[in-house]
C-alpha cells in the first residue's frame, strides 16, 4: 500500500477549502461564511461570489466574528468563520468562551499555517494554533494533508453539530491520496508501509516531504518506515498510534508548528499512557518564525524532505 | 441597629403569577404594580441565594432585575414549558457575574424549580458562578468574560433575520450589558458592526449602574458622553431611567419600530437598587455577599415593601 506523492497539480489546502464551500453551499442552505478582510487569502471569496447573502464580511475584527459566529451556531447555521490562524487563534478567549463553552459549533478555519507561508515572517505565522485548539473541551482539530483530504474534511464538518477547528496552508500541497481515498475522523491515515524501522507521523504541510523522505530512505538504503497522517490532532487517534508505536519501537513526529503544544505534544501526551517509545519531535523547535522563502523556511527547520530524511536517519542511527 | 428576624425566605410560598401567554409578541400590558412585585419576589431569591453561596454579586444583579423582568414578563416571546422552542426571543447576559438576575426569573416562571436556586455555585450545580448555557435551561449564551456578549447576540439576530420573512425577523435579540463592561473593546467592535449588517430585530441595554470593582466608572474610565458614542456609530439610541417600568417598556417598543437600525438603550440605573444596604455602597457590594444578618435586613425591607 505505498503511495508516493502523485503527479497532479500541487494545490493549497486553503484552495480546496474555498472551493470545497462552494460546491456545497447550494446543498446546505443554512451554511454562512464570515471573514475578517482576508476572504482573498483564505479563498472563502468564492462562496462570497455565488451566496453573497450568507457572506458576511465583518471587517478586520476577528474577536466580534468569532461572536457573531457563535450567536448565528447557536441559533442552528453553519457558520465558517476564516481569517489567518495567527489571528483567529489569537482570540482565544472568545473561541473558549463564546465558542467552546457555549457549545456553539462554529468552524473555525485558521489558514497561513506555519513557516510554509513564508515572507511575511512570525507576526503572520500561526505557529501556537494547535496547542491553544487543543486546549478546549470538545474541540475537534483538524488539519488535511492535500486537497483530496480537505474537500472531504469540510464536507463532514457539515453536519458536526460542536466546535471544530481546521488548519490550513497557503502553500501548494501535493496530492498523496488517492482516487477513493475517504477521510476517517479521528483515524490515523497510514499513508505508507515501507518498513517498520519506525513510525513517521506528519501533518497538514509536512504530510508531502514526510512521504517523500520515507521514499528516498528506502530507497537508499534504510531506514524503512512507516508514514502516518495526523489529520486528526483532537481527538487523536491514542490506540492506533500506540498499536503502530509497538511495532515499530520508535517515533518521529514532523510539523509545520512550535514542537510545544503542537501534534507531536499530542501523540507523546497519548503515548505516555499507553505505550511509551522514544519519541522524536520535529518542527519549529520553540523558536521565533522569520522572514523568508517558503522553501528556505523549511529547509532551515528541517521540514522538507531532505531535512526529515536526515533528521529521521540521525536520530535513529544515534539512538 | 437590631436586625429584624424573618422566616426562612426558602419557604416562603411565592404568588401565583396570573400572566398572558409568553409567546405573543411584546408589550403584553402587564400591571406596572405586578412587574415591580414580581422583580422583588426576584431580589428576595436573588439575596438569599447569594447569601447561601457565600460569594456572588449582588450589586449588579439588583441593578439589572427590573430589566430582566421586564424582558421576561412584557417583552419578550418565550416558553418556560419549552426552553428551546426554535422562535423564542433571545436574552444574552453579557455581564455574566449579575446571572442570578437570570436565575431568580428563570425560577419564578417555571423553567428551574425554586429550590435548584439555592444551590447556586455549589458542586454539580447546573447554577453556575456564571452562565453556562449548555448547563442550564433559559441560558441562551456562555458569558463571564466582560465585552464578548453583544458579538454572540448579534449573531443570534443576524439568524432570526436570514429565517425571518421579509423584515420580519424570525425572533428578536436583547443583550444586557454593564457599564464598566463598555471599557472593553469588542463592545465597540461590535457596536460598528450591528448597524453595517442592519440587524434592527437587535437591543442592546446598557445596565449604567455607575459602580464597578476598583471604584466608580466615571473614575475608573469614563464612558462619557456615552450617548453620542452610540449615535456616532449610527445606533438607534434611548436613554431611561432603568428602573422606571413604564420608560423601558416605552423604549423596548420603540426598538420593536425600528426596521434598519439596532436599538442601544442606556439604562440610567442605581447599583444594589431596590436594597438600601447595597444602595449605601455600591462599589462595596459588587463582588461581597451579605452576611446572614445584612441578608435578614435586606429581606426585611423587601417584605415590607411587599406588604
Ligand atoms: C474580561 C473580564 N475582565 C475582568 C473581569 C472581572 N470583572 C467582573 S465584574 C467586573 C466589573 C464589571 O463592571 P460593570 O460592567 O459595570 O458591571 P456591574 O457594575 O453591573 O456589576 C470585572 C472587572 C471579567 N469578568 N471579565
Amino acid at each position: 500500500m505505498t503511495t508516493t506523492t502523485t503527479t497532479t497539480k500541487p494545490v493549497a489546502s486553503r484552495e480546496a477549502f474555498g472551493n470545497a464551500l462552494e460546491a456545497l453551499g447550494r446543498e446546505f442552505p443554512h451554511l454562512v461564511v464570515l471573514d475578517a478582510d482576508l476572504s482573498k487569502s483564505t479563498m472563502s471569496m468564492k462562496f462570497a461570489k455565488a451566496y453573497p447573502a450568507r457572506f458576511l464580511e465583518m471587517g478586520i475584527q476577528e474577536a466580534n466574528m468569532l461572536g457573531t459566529a457563535a450567536g448565528l451556531a447557536l441559533c442552528g447555521k453553519i457558520p465558517f468563520c476564516c481569517s489567518f490562524a495567527c489571528f483567529i487563534s489569537g482570540r482565544f478567549d472568545q473561541i473558549k468562551m463564546s465558542v467552546a463553552y457555549s457549545g456553539a459549533a462554529v468552524r473555525i478555519i485558521g489558514t497561513h499555517a506555519g513557516v510554509g507561508i513564508g515572507e511575511d515572517g512570525y507576526s503572520q505565522q500561526g505557529l501556537e494554533d494547535l496547542g491553544l485548539m487543543r486546549s478546549l473541551p470538545g474541540m475537534l482539530v483538524l488539519q488535511p494533508g492535500d486537497d483530496v483530504e480537505t474537500e472531504q474534511m469540510i464536507r463532514v464538518l457539515m453536519t458536526h453539530r460542536s466546535p471544530a477547528y481546521v488548519r490550513l496552508t497557503r502553500q501548494k500541497l501535493p496530492r498523496v491520496h488517492r482516487d477513493g481515498y475517504r477521510f476517517e475522523p479521528g483515524k490515523l491515515d497510514v499513508l505508507a508501509r515501507h518498513g517498520t524501522d519506525a513510525l513517521l507521523l506528519c501533518t497538514g504541510g509536512t504530510v508531502g516531504p514526510a512521504v517523500d523522505a520515507a521514499a528516498r530512505l528506502a530507497q537508499g538504503g534504510g531506514p524503512r518506515v512507516t508514514v502516518g497522517n495526523v489529520h486528526t490532532i483532537k481527538p487523536i487517534d491514542a490506540d492506533g498510534i500506540a498499536a503502530l508505536a509497538r511495532e515499530c519501537k520508535r517515533v518521529i513526529t514532523v510539523e509545520d508548528h512550535n514542537v510545544v503544544g503542537g501534534m507531536g505534544s499530542a501523540v507523546v501526551e497519548a503515548l505516555a499512557e499507553r505505550h511509551l517509545v522514544p519519541v522524536k519531535r520535529l518542527g519549529v523547535q520553540d523558536v521565533f518564525g522569520e522572514s523568508g522563502t517558503p522553501e528556505e523556511l523549511y529547509r532551515r527547520h528541517h521540514l522538507d524532505a531532505e531535512g526529515i530524511a536526515d533528521d529521521v536517519r540521525d536520530w535513529l542511527t544515534r539512538r | 441597629m437590631t436586625t429584624p428576624t424573618v422566616a426562612d425566605i426558602t419557604q416562603r410560598k411565592p404568588p401565583a403569577w396570573s400572566l398572558p401567554p409568553l409567546d405573543t409578541p411584546g408589550s403584553r400590558a402587564i400591571p406596572v404594580d405586578t412587574l415591580r412585585r414580581f422583580a422583588d419576589e426576584c431580589r428576595l431569591d436573588i439575596v438569599e441565594m447569594l447569601c447561601r453561596a457565600g460569594s456572588g454579586h449582588p450589586g449588579g444583579s439588583f441593578s439589572a432585575i427590573n430589566l430582566t423582568t421586564t424582558l421576561f414578563l412584557d417583552e419578550m416571546r418565550h416558553r418556560p414549558h419549552e426552553p428551546r422552542w426554535p422562535e423564542r426571543d433571545r436574552l444574552v447576559l453579557s455581564k455574566g457575574h449579575a446571572v442570578p438576575s437570570l436565575y431568580a426569573p428563570l425560577a419564578q416562571l417555571g423553567y428551574l424549580r425554586r429550590d435548584e436556586l439555592w444551590t447556586l455555585r455549589r458542586l454539580g450545580s447546573r447554577l453556575q458562578g456564571h452562565p453556562a448555557n449548555m448547563l442550564c435551561p433559559g441560558i441562551e449564551a456562555s458569558t463571564g468574560s466582560l465585552g464578548q456578549g453583544l458579538s454572540v447576540a448579534q449573531g443570534m439576530a443576524l439568524a432570526g433575520l436570514m429565517d425571518g420573512k421579509g423584515k420580519d425577523p424570525a425572533f428578536r435579540v436583547y443583550c444586557i450589558t454593564g457599564d464598566g463592561e463598555l471599557q472593553e473593546g469588542q463592545v465597540w467592535e461590535a457596536a460598528m458592526s450591528a448597524p453595517r449588517h442592519k440587524v434592527h430585530n437587535l437591543t442592546v441595554i446598557m445596565d449604567c449602574n455607575g459602580g464597578q470593582i476598583d471604584g466608580l466608572v466615571k473614575d475608573v474610565l469614563d464612558l462619557e458622553p456615552l450617548a453620542d458614542k452610540w449615535k456616532a456609530f449610527n445606533w438607534h439610541v434611548l436613554t431611561i431611567d432603568g428602573h422606571d417600568f413604564v420608560q423601558f417598556r416605552a423604549a423596548l417598543q420603540a426598538a420593536r419600530a425600528e426596521t434598519t437600525r439596532p436599538t442601544a438603550i442606556i439604562a440610567r440605573t442605581t447599583k444594589g437598587h431596590g436594597a438600601s444596604l447595597f444602595e449605601k455602597d455600591l462599589v462595596g457590594w459588587h463582588g461581597k455577599t451579605p452576611t446572614r444578618d445584612e441578608a435578614n435586613q435586606v429581606i426585611a425591607e423587601i417584605l415590607g415593601r411587599l406588604g
